[in-house]
């Protein structure tokens, strides 16, 4: 079994104090979410690289392009869910069309604030950022992806979009793997069906794949962590030796990483069975991320079910 | 520059503007003609901003956050070297730089603007990197009057102002004129002085289309340390041509030939009084 790590909050916060103290360039903006994006040890240590505007989401946006525009290494740090929705047209225009050297990173992603309900939850972001022009989109799955995702960051020189979740996450990747931003990760390789997971539901495509190798079907984990650009090369070459392709996200349905799948199946006349698992279009239940994910067919028993009818079908 | 051949600079300036306009059959003429005067003297007395400096950080920077007075900004780079006339009658030809918003692409422009009340948090931005690196640096930023109503703008001001940004300053092109209307009928934003003052802002009053008084307000930044600055800027839309003054109906309209040749007859008499 494998080691259950942090949060991948945790990781982003002690990654960048660790960038920041070896580059003051790296300046933080935050919009009253130094607590949810773990900041205060990096507040206390490096007060004079940490810019806090209050509650003003599109504010900490602009200023964030600003302070890049004047040469900072940026990242603005707000709850995914008002980032990338009360300040999309920031992040369009003043980020991202402007070209500003920024990071945003949402914290509590996805449906991360769980009971907080719909206001809280960003199952959009990847929807509304992969349609803006030269935005880099990232979601990283464990502590290794979590840190190594803002090591790159740090000398991206582009917008750059990454999503964080709260909950400790499972040890995925072994020692010596590499990650590049909009390269995915091969986890494990088999040659029934290709599972593709982004950020945190990874783990549980990863738990799936231990009953279904139990089971003895075997099957090929991909870690999608870059939404956009998105790695063609390898979703080709798996997707035409697939007899399925199964894709999970903490996200809407719409717009995300499975839509992106079905359009480069449709558009390159791929023969697979192709299912998507996400949120769908609904008054969204209300429960901890965990069983929301659950109940939205994310469970890892349920993976495996959905896997075995794929290739029944 | 002496105060006498900015004057005349400004003349010459709204000559271009309406001929980039007429000949491109697109422009926002009242509002590039109400700031004019405001760019002329930020460019040619008051910033360090220059094509030699431009490409570092070094200088002073300027967010024209009413994007779509671009044609008065666009005038005046070209005035200033960024580059030729003949660029600049590319503008809204396809596959130009030369749009109706400004845009990075072309030589000199900051930041990309164009919907309103962003500008503001990009230069507080721009002004905190200043702070943080100790640089005297300026930071300035024309907002257009109508924008006002956005309410980013406001929350730009609290952070200018918790962060003692007196290398800031703000220029409202007050000319009392947005597309639909006047704008204390659309949706009213009086009293801006005592509103900027509220949050922190040091305020000016000053006439936004009369060169020796900008010039006067310029001399006087940062009024008071530790504090940004406004300077509200009274200004006529379309100012400078008798027939399009204050008319709403000039926002964004293109004059005919007739227009244009009446525009550019009554500027070249107001030249003519200089010679």
């Amino acid at each position: 079994m494998n080691k259950i790590g942090k949060p991948n909050l945790e990781i982003f916060s002690e990654t960048l104090m660790y960038e920041a103290k070896k580059n003051k360039d790296i300046i933080v903006v935050t919009s009253d979410s130094r607590g949810s994006g773990k900041l205060v040890p990096f507040g206390r240590e490096l007060p004079d690289q940490i810019i806090e505007v209050g509650i003003a989401e599109q504010n900490l946006v602009g200023v964030s392009a600003g302070l890049a525009a004047g040469g900072k290494i940026v990242f603005g740090v707000s709850p995914a869910s008002f980032l990338t929705a009360r300040s999309l047209e920031q992040i369009k225009n003043d980020v991202a069309y402007s070209n500003c050297n920024v990071t945003l990173i949402g914290i509590s992603a996805g449906i991360s604030y769980g009971q907080l309900g719909s206001t809280h939850h960003s199952i959009h972001d990847f929807a509304t950022l992969r349609t803006i022009n030269n935005m880099t989109i990232v979601a990283p799955a464990d502590n290794f992806e979590a840190s190594e995702v803002i090591k790159q960051a740090v000398s991206y020189n582009q917008p750059l979009y990454i999503r964080y979740g709260k909950k400790p996450m499972m040890d995925i990747h072994p020692p010596g793997t590499k990650f590049k931003i909009g390269k995915s990760i091969l986890v494990k390789k088999g040659e029934d069906l290709t599972i593709i997971a982004t950020g945190e539901t990874l783990q549980r495509a990863y738990l799936a794949y231990e009953i279904l190798k139990e089971n003895n079907i075997h099957c090929s984990i991909i870690s999608m962590h870059t939404i956009k650009p998105f790695d063609e090369d390898t979703f080709l070459e798996f997707s035409k030796n697939s007899k399925a392709i199964l894709t999970i996200e903490e996200h809407s349905i719409f717009g995300g990483l499975g839509e992106c799948c079905a359009n480069l199946i449709a558009q390159n006349n791929i023969d697979t069975n192709l299912k998507i698992l996400g949120i769908p279009d609904e008054y969204m239940i209300n429960g901890s991320q965990s069983d929301v994910l659950d109940y939205y067919n994310m469970s890892p028993e349920k993976i495996v079910e959905i896997s075995k009818d794929l290739l029944n079908k | 520059m002496n105060e006498k051949n900015l004057k005349k600079k400004s003349l010459e300036y709204r000559k271009t503007i309406l001929e980039i306009i007429f000949q491109s059959g697109a422009g926002h003429t009242g509002g590039s003609l109400s700031c004019i005067d405001i760019l002329n003297v930020l460019y040619n007395s008051v910033m360090n901003i220059s094509p030699k400096n431009f490409s570092g950080l070094d200088r002073d920077h300027f967010i024209q956050s009413k994007g779509h007075s671009v044609e008065a900004l666009y005038t005046v780079l070209c005035d200033c070297g960024f580059y030729s006339k003949k660029d600049l009658s590319t503008l809204n030809q396809f596959n130009s730089h030369f749009i109706g918003h400004p845009t990075i692409k072309v030589p000199g422009i900051e930041h990309n603007t164009g919907a309103l009340g962003h500008g503001l948090s990009v230069a507080v931005g721009l002004a905190l990197s200043k702070k943080i690196d100790k640089k005297t640096n300026k930071v300035f930023t024309l907002l257009g009057d109508g924008e006002l109503s956005e309410g980013s703008v406001w929350e730009a001001c609290t952070t200018a102002s918790k962060y003692k940004l007196d290398n800031l300053i703000v220029i409202i092109d007050r000319n009392d004129l947005q597309i639909t209307g006047k704008t204390e009928e659309v949706n009213p934003i009086e009293p801006i002085d005592k509103k900027f003052e509220s949050f922190g802002f040091e305020t000016i009053l000053t006439n936004g289309n009369n060169i020796s008084d900008l010039l006067n307000v310029f001399k006087k930044i940062p009024i008071k340390g530790g504090k940004p600055t406004v300077i509200i800027a009274k200004t006529i839309k379309g100012s400078g041509v008798s027939f399009i003054e204050n008319q709403i109906n000039w926002h964004h309209k293109v004059p005919s030939e007739d227009e244009y040749g009446r525009a550019i007859s009554e500027l070249n008499e107001k030249l003519n009084s200089y010679e």
